[in-house]
């Protein structure tokens, strides 16, 4: 069936399987392969992108559910080629290694910032439970969301 | 100043930021074009004969190229043992007869469209004669049940001789206690899954890719599997995601896919599931494990005796050599006067056992430091008094203890001190005393853990580690670095850029590394075992000086000077001629008529040992046995740290990791061999809110064994962190009478202790 | 894993959502955050010929006050009950128990709607629903019944919805400055509950200690005879038979229930 999103700001108009899944979309059809399938149980965050400005888990939502609504993954993030706030603060903090959970968990914390923007560390955790990390074990993670959210309080880039 | 030992960001971060790393699953490439989709029909029972395979139904589903079983692979070689191995657990690629664990692959399916293939799995008709599972050791050992008949027996290697163990060891000893323990299964469950892509070229050569720790490595293994010559094949490294031991070599899914490749005509693609990877990429651990320990009153300890059943899993892999290493690193970082390890691998019907972080290490370390812990319980002794008597005084030339291994350097003793500081021991012990003086339900409790670990290990003295490097600097002032390691996270393009550059004067975004390619770099080592820094790190900076060292003759004849009269600038990255600043050439210039390149290989003199201490704080809820983790502060010393940013980060991730399998992962199986955690709402799977921040202390006792003076690091967190924290349950619980909690120490376990802790009171 | 192939189709009203119901029958389900069904679909443990999404009917949103009670809309994230200061003034052991479910990106999806629908013993808001001792409206073709809690959740993941029947509205009782508690023991922050116990004016409910969440009425009891917490809480397994599973066996969880009931009681969360 035939499905109308914006992703990244573009609109599209596609045909697809009811069961087609929001991440296979993003990657198959739209070639941003930056989200990640990690997981089948909705536990890992590796697939989260932006639906309608609030983080959601593209692995346990239909294409055809999105229909008319906006998407934003994380090549859709930064502007003229500069890292957004919170990537430029994953960069800086190293809260990051192997790289698979990083576009899932660097979404999920634009939605957490978005909703939290002075989140204390337990906060940062919470807020954090539904994207798993095998690499960093979370400490680094968590000094980049801080980071991130310090950076936009000041109005500065990390 | 030197860059190197400076916290330098990675190379490698914007293009992960942005547009994510591309895995094997994301590549593009002209070579996969209409690439066919292959999935894997996988038993659902532990241990069964195969009656019958009924594909029909399979074969009429929509878009369903083919599918193949065993029957179809007879032309593939039989997956053999290593020689120290039965020689009668060998296997067919695919099961054919039986198989022999959940998870093991029956039928492989082959579809156009991704979408396709679950479906046609499931019209794949297996006819099984279930037969009785063993799962547990005791079942394993007694050989009532057989996972491969023709062996006679479940044992698949001893190592060491259980009759021989001396009755006397023990003798004279004030107090001796023995307890069997449980290094439990885990699953490394990296965030990436296994894949391959695979395609046949004209010229009869295959092209894979394939997420790997080691190309050539991998490049061996397939060619093996699939009775190619080796020059056949050509892997190539995508980005990994994550590999902690268990993307060494090639699996039997991997070459299928590239015999699926040359059998249907078309490339092929294959990504497992999150249930599979838990299922069929090999587990860790695994190990029971019977410690005595005995020694004085006075904390001396004078003998230890660590007896190991391995579980193997269904097949003979890289955990059935494990106990080798175990053995190896018995006493540890401690100075026991008698001491002995003896090991035996078994078969079960279960995921086969890997390697996963550390490898056979963690096993020695987590047995060793919790027989101290007891032998301490035993003499009402603090634990850190009893280590501190036992360990190992400083040395800087090489020590080698009765079980053969070489230590390099060690001071374990101001380990153990600088963490005992950093923690704030006296204090901790001091809320410790006041909450249990106030009948606090909520109790703490400090763990600790000494250990040593062998990294950077080769075959042996016959064949010293060693890495090679290829460095080349380009006219336009960029250059490139081959090396045969292989990195998934470590951020070697970082690292040998910072080496390189320290050499040569190149800054450090102007120097590109390559690696994982097989037909660009025909050998290399890879990346495990802690070895990449000290060898592959090495070679490049071996390589950098080569290299200055041929530009210098050039610059010498260009600038007609003798070359004792020039001097390398690396500020500049230019030779000048001494004192004459203006006389001068750029390094970058000197490779304008021939190229400037140099290939090295960095021969280590043996394996180093880095070691540390680690200080774990938890608080457990009494009432309902909820293990919550406050701190864990360490000491990780692995020589000079070249990078504290990419040293820090392999800590924090390997203390995390060794945690968490002290306290809440593991793999459960039922009594049948049905896998209970194959999925991540079921295996426990490490979150952010179970860790706290980590404190790590600085300590660099260097090794001379390598220019650079380093060891590896990247799994001594995690051989520290196990230990420290179950020790630390263990402790929360002391005053109620426990002595011992087997990992993980779930909540139900702890309240079970305690219980049984009030049982016998 | 991927679910099996099934049609979609998007109501464009409640009524059209009913009538879709009836015309594909038992082979259809309903879909509004789906993150209680995609992911039983993705397993296969699910396998629906249609899915009508009612996920964006305005009808089913909302949340207001309606005399002594909170009404709330079917399809009402629980991201959205959760920070809704209405429910955290009115009935924040609901708003606290939403904001326990899962991690943030399932709070923005999944509803209260599909929750009480899928009747998992161990999830949060059917336990806070019988603490609460709300109701559901269930609309169907002849129109609007209202269901107690407690005779909502009829069985294991089973409901006293009819086929045709969907969740319109939630009520709960309006008790703002009501002190409560809510215990959710869990390994993982994003499990779910090995053993859950809400408490709210002496009432209090039990989560994974049986097929549906359950009353401890022998608590609740020793609670209106003028017991204590601790007391209380000492009955607070009886008659319970829980399930076993590797987490925790019969006496662990009886002996959790019994130690998070007390900590209920003393409005602990």
């Amino acid at each position: 069936m035939q499905v109308e999103l914006t992703v990244n700001g573009q609109q599209r108009s596609d045909d697809v399987e009811p069961r087609l899944l929001l991440v296979h979309y993003l990657r198959e059809v739209c070639g941003l392969r930056a989200a990640n399938v990690g997981c089948d149980t909705t536990s890992c965050g590796a697939c989260t992108v932006l639906l309608n400005g609030t983080s959601v888990k593209s692995c346990t939502v239909l294409a055809v559910q999105a229909n008319g609504q906006q998407v934003t993954t994380a090549e859709g993030l930064g502007t003229d080629g500069g890292l957004h706030p919170v990537q430029a603060a994953f960069r800086q903090e190293h809260g990051l290694q192997c790289g698979f959970c990083t576009p899932g968990m660097v979404m999920a914390t634009v939605g957490l910032l978005s909703e939290n923007p002075h989140p204390t560390e337990t906060e940062v955790r919470e807020g954090l439970e539904g994207n798993f990390c095998r690499c960093t074990g979370y400490h680094n993670i968590v000094r980049a969301v801080l980071a991130a959210a310090e950076a936009e309080r000041a109005g500065v880039t990390p | 100043m030197s860059i190197l030992g400076t916290r330098v960001l990675r190379t490698e971060d914007p293009r992960f930021l942005t547009s994510g790393g591309v895995y094997t699953e994301d590549v593009v490439d002209d070579r996969l074009t209409g690439a066919c989709h292959v999935f894997f029909v996988r038993s659902p029972v532990a241990h069964a004969r195969i009656e019958g395979i009924d594909v029909s139904a399979a074969l009429e589903a929509p878009g369903v190229i083919a599918v193949f079983t065993g029957a179809d692979l007879a032309e593939l070689p039989k997956i053999k043992p290593g020689p120290l191995f039965n020689q009668e657990m060998g296997r067919p690629i695919l099961a054919t007869d039986k198989v022999r664990y959940v998870g093991d692959p029956v039928a492989v399916v082959v579809t156009e469209e991704a979408y396709q293939g679950e479906d046609a799995v499931e019209l794949v008709d297996v006819d099984y004669d279930v037969l009785p599972a063993v799962v547990d050791f005791a079942d394993a050992v007694s050989d009532k049940v057989l996972v491969y008949e023709e062996a006679g027996t479940n044992v698949a290697a001893n190592f060491g001789d259980a009759s021989k163990l001396d009755q006397h060891l023990f003798d004279e000893c004030e107090v001796v206690t023995t307890r069997t323990i449980l290094n439990q299964r885990v699953a490394p469950a990296p965030m990436e899954t296994r894949a391959a892509a695979a395609a046949w070229g004209e010229d009869g050569r295959l092209t894979a890719w394939i997420p790997n720790q080691g190309a050539q490595g991998t490049k061996g293994s397939l060619a093996r599997l699939l009775g190619l010559e080796p020059e056949q094949v050509h892997i190539i490294t995508p980005d990994v995601g994550g590999a902690f031991g268990a993307k060494f070599g090639a699996d039997p899914e991997h070459a299928l896919v590239a015999w699926v490749a040359r059998q249907v005509g078309r490339p092929a693609r294959w990504t497992e599931t999150r249930f599979e990877n838990l299922v069929a990429m090999t587990h860790g651990r695994a190990q029971q494990q019977t410690v005595t320990i005995g020694g004085k009153r006075d904390g001396t300890v004078l003998a230890y005796r660590l007896e190991i059943i391995q579980d193997s899993g269904a097949q003979v892999r890289i955990g059935a050599m494990l106990p080798f290493l175990t053995i190896l690193m018995t006493p540890g970082p401690y100075a026991i006067p008698q001491a002995e390890s003896v090991a035996k691998s078994v078969i079960t019907n279960t995921t086969p056992i890997g390697a996963y972080r550390g490898a056979g290490r963690p096993e020695a370390s987590a047995a060793l430091e919790r027989a101290m812990d007891l032998f301490a319980a035993e003499i009402g002794a603090d634990p850190a008094e009893v280590r501190r008597r036992n360990l190992l005084p400083p040395f800087t030339e090489p020590h080698r203890t009765k079980f053969g291994a070489l230590y390099d350097t060690g001071d374990y003793v101001t380990a153990l001190d600088k963490v005992l500081a950093a923690a704030g021991y006296d204090l901790l012990r001091k809320e410790q005393a006041e909450r249990r003086a106030r009948g606090d339900t909520m109790a703490l409790g400090i763990g600790l853990a000494s250990y040593v670990e062998i990294t950077g290990m080769g075959d042996g003295e016959e064949a010293p580690p060693q890495e090679n490097a290829t460095v080349e600097v380009h006219p336009d002032g960029t250059a490139t670095i081959l090396t045969g390691t292989s990195p998934h996270g470590q951020g070697h393009a970082t690292a040998w850029a910072m080496l390189a550059s320290d050499e040569l004067g190149i800054p450090v975004d102007k120097i590109t590394l390559k690696w994982g390619d097989t037909d660009l770099i025909p050998e290399g080592g890879g990346t495990g075992g802690s070895r990449s820094l000290q060898h592959g790190g090495s070679a490049v900076r071996q390589a950098s000086q080569e290299l200055i060292e041929i530009a210098r003759e050039r610059a010498a004849s260009q600038l007609e000077a003798s070359a004792a009269d020039l001097r390398f600038d690396v500020e500049r990255s230019a030779f000048e001629v001494v004192g004459d600043p203006d006389a001068s050439v750029p390094l970058a210039g000197l490779a304008e008529e021939e190229r400037l390149v140099v290939r090295t290989v960095f021969t280590a003199p043996g394996a180093t040992f880095p070691f540390g201490s680690h200080v774990a704080v938890v608080e457990v809820d009494t009432e309902t046995g909820k293990v919550v983790l406050r701190r864990v502060v360490t000491v990780d010393d692995a020589g000079f740290v070249l990078n504290p940013l990419l040293a820090e980060g392999q800590r924090h991730g390997g203390i995390a990791q060794g945690a968490a399998q002290a306290f809440l992962e593991e793999v459960v199986y039922d009594a049948d061999g049905n896998p209970l955690t194959a999925s991540f709402a079921d295996y426990p799977f490490l979150s952010a809110t179970e860790v706290p921040s980590f404190e790590l202390a600085d300590m660099q006792t260097l090794t001379s064994y390598n220019p650079l003076g380093v060891k590896g690091i990247g799994e001594a967190g995690s051989i520290g962190a196990t230990p420290a924290v179950q020790n630390a349950v263990v402790d929360a619980l002391s005053h109620l009478g426990v002595r011992h909690i087997d990992m993980p120490a779930s909540p139900q376990r702890v309240w079970q202790a305690i219980q049984a802790a009030k049982g016998n009171a | 894993m991927i679910p099996a192939p099934f049609d979609y189709v998007a109501a464009e009203s409640t009524t059209h959502a009913l009538d879709l119901l009836d015309s594909f029958g038992e082979d259809a389900k309903l879909l509004a955050g789906g993150h209680s069904l995609l992911p039983m679909m993705k397993l296969r443990l699910a396998t629906p010929s249609v899915l009508i999404d009612i996920g964006r009917l305005t009808e089913l949103t909302g949340i207001r006050a309606e005399g002594e009670e909170l009404v709330i809309g079917a399809a009402t994230p629980h991201a959205t009950l959760a920070t809704s200061d209405l429910v955290r003034a009115d009935a924040p052991l609901l708003a606290h128990s939403a904001a326990q479910v899962g991690d943030p990106q399932i709070r923005h999806r999944g509803t209260i709607g599909g929750s009480l629908a899928h009747a998992d013993p161990a999830a949060d808001l059917p336990l806070a629903l019988v603490a609460l001792g709300g109701s559901v409206d269930l609309l169907g073709q002849g129109g609007t019944r209202n269901v107690p809690a407690d005779d909502f959740f009829a069985g294991f993941f089973e409901t006293s919805l009819d086929p045709g029947e969907l969740i319109a509205a939630v009520r709960v009782p309006r008790r703002p400055g009501t002190p409560w508690g809510y215990q959710k023991f869990v390994r993982r922050a994003n499990d779910w509950a090995i053993v859950g116990v809400a408490a709210i004016d002496g009432r209090i409910a039990l989560a994974n200690m049986g097929p549906t969440p359950l009353r401890a009425s022998a608590a609740e009891q020793a609670l209106a005879d003028g017991a204590g917490p601790a007391e209380a809480a000492g009955l607070a397994a009886e008659g319970t038979e829980p399930g076993e599973d590797m987490h925790a066996d019969r006496d662990y969880r009886r002996h959790l229930a019994r130690v998070l009931t007390r900590r209920a009681l003393e409005h602990r969360t």
